[in-house]
């Protein structure tokens, strides 16, 4: 076993606006895939926490239950698969009624994929919500709307704020999946330039230090917004007590 | 004339327990009545049926004459007439204490917000809470959350404010204080419901008592009638057992 570290100090020399480029593919995908992950997550959520209520129409019933067999089934496939299949399944799939491109694919099945984790941890931060919270808006004539948006989605979301995180870290590490559908992210140039220079070791240590930096970063600034949100309810918990 | 609210052949059941089998009431305009009875009776759930928060499985409710049950009336209008204060509160724990005066106002009655504003003030200083406007709710008391869930419910305007055991969570020295503003609602006229275990305050302000016993009501009558003079076995038997663990 033997690094050749001058070849990779080399190739990183040489090499860097490749690298960056990957990098910023990386990012931009875990950034868009975590957002629109958090959106698609809190559409799942309202529709699963819809109750079935005995005086609405048979419309609206048939509706509320189509609604929650769909988000199961959701939550199902795309948990249960791997995101490299269904990358590459959907890509090809819907490459002809689509015609889209590698970016644009990947950018939608990671975020696609995202939102079904998302679905699940909004749904736990919404239980851990008192349920009296919407007993109390509900006996004030608020909608259910009005009180998933006003009361119980900052809750949920505050609530999870960590899980959230994590699957940003998570998206950073996994995005590198969608090279299977020839995104250029940052393991994608990795996987070309050790093709062209034939020196594996010395490239995938590379990389594994970049994504080690990467979600390190993220890490250490999801700690700071943590904290901060923790601190602020700390300020106004002294502010009552003066 | 007409009733705030009237009940016929009220039932709920889950499943095969039956909770309330055939209730019976009317509430009239600025009365108001207490529910009593043992734990399990149906006086809560009674209270909730009323604000549709509990389904009825059979019966009739009436709001000022109109049914409410059939579907023609819209249930979150009706919602906002008949309030509803609860054992726990039920805060909202990301508002401060205004914000959650403020934002059923905003939301349901679309106020404006300094209308809004000025009509939670007016409310939370009449239960005492004005102090605590800006505070964040979960640092509060339990006395001092149920007198924000009170200023809440005021703030909606309701014509019947119904409370389901407002003290039954509470430590019992501030058990007095929400008390008093229900006392002094009571005198201003506000038409109430309340279940509760405080025998004493139901006694002093009720117009109507009304004692359930396994999901049935019992006996009703004025205080007087019900406290002095109970004519049903159970209602004497419920009574005394009260005033003996009382003293």
């Amino acid at each position: 076993m033997s690094i050749d570290f001058h070849f990779a100090w080399q190739t990183l020399l040489d090499g860097w606006p490749l690298f960056a480029y990957g990098i910023a593919m990386t990012l931009a995908f875990a950034f868009v895939g975590t957002a629109c992950g958090l959106v698609l997550g809190l559409i799942i959520g309202a529709i699963h926490s819809m109750e079935i209520d005995p005086l609405d129409s048979t419309f609206k019933k048939i509706l509320k239950k189509c609604g929650h067999v769909f988000t199961s089934l959701y939550v199902w496939i795309f948990r249960g698969t791997p995101m490299m299949v269904q990358a590459v399944f959907l890509y090809y799939l819907l490459k002809p009624i689509l015609n889209w491109d590698g970016l644009t694919a990947g950018m939608i099945i990671i975020s696609i994929n995202t939102g079904a984790y998302m679905a699940e941890i909004i749904r736990s931060g919404i239980q851990a919500i008192d349920p009296g919270q919407s007993e109390g808006a509900k006996a004030l004539g608020m909608t259910n709307a009005q009180t998933l948006f006003s009361i119980i989605f900052p809750q949920a979301i505050k609530n999870s704020f960590p899980s959230i995180g994590n699957q940003l870290i998570v998206n950073i590490k996994d995005s590198c999946m969608l090279n299977a559908i020839a995104v250029t992210e940052l393991y994608f140039q990795a996987t070309s330039i050790a093709g062209s220079t034939m020196k594996y070791t010395e490239i995938y240590m590379l990389v594994a230090i970049m994504y080690l930096i990467l979600t390190s970063l993220a890490t250490a600034i999801l700690h700071f917004i943590e904290k901060k949100i923790t601190h602020t309810n700390q300020v106004s918990v002294m502010d009552n007590c003066a | 004339m007409e009733h705030v609210i009237e009940i016929q052949h009220l039932k709920k059941s889950y499943g095969n327990l039956d909770v309330l089998h055939d209730v019976n009431l009317s509430i009239d305009e600025g009365q108001v009545m207490t529910i009593i009875g043992s734990s399990g009776s149906g006086k809560s759930t009674l209270l909730r049926c009323i604000n549709l928060l509990e389904i009825p499985t059979g019966g009739t409710i009436a709001y000022r004459g109109k049914k409410i049950l059939d579907g023609n009336m819209n249930i979150n209008s009706y919602r906002s007439k008949v309030g509803m204060v609860f054992q726990s509160f039920n805060l909202f724990a990301n508002k401060t204490v205004l914000e959650n005066c403020m934002i059923a106002q905003i939301k349901v009655l679309k106020r404006n917000k300094e209308e809004a504003r000025q009509i939670a003030l007016k409310h939370l200083s009449a239960v005492g809470m004005e102090k605590f406007a800006q505070a964040s709710v979960t640092t509060l008391s339990g006395g001092q959350k149920q007198r924000v869930a009170i200023a809440r419910s005021l703030c909606m305007d309701p014509d019947v404010l119904l409370f389901d055991e407002p003290t039954s969570a509470l430590d019992p020295e501030m058990v007095g204080d929400v008390l008093e503003v229900m006392n002094s609602l009571a005198k201003e006229g506000l038409t109430m419901v309340v279940v509760t275990h405080e025998m004493q305050f139901a006694k002093e302000v009720s117009d109507v008592v009304c004692f359930m016993d396994k999901g049935y009501v019992c006996e009703i009558g004025t205080s007087d009638q019900i406290f002095n003079h109970p004519k049903e076995e159970r209602t004497k038997q419920f009574l005394s057992r009260y005033m003996n663990d009382a003293s």
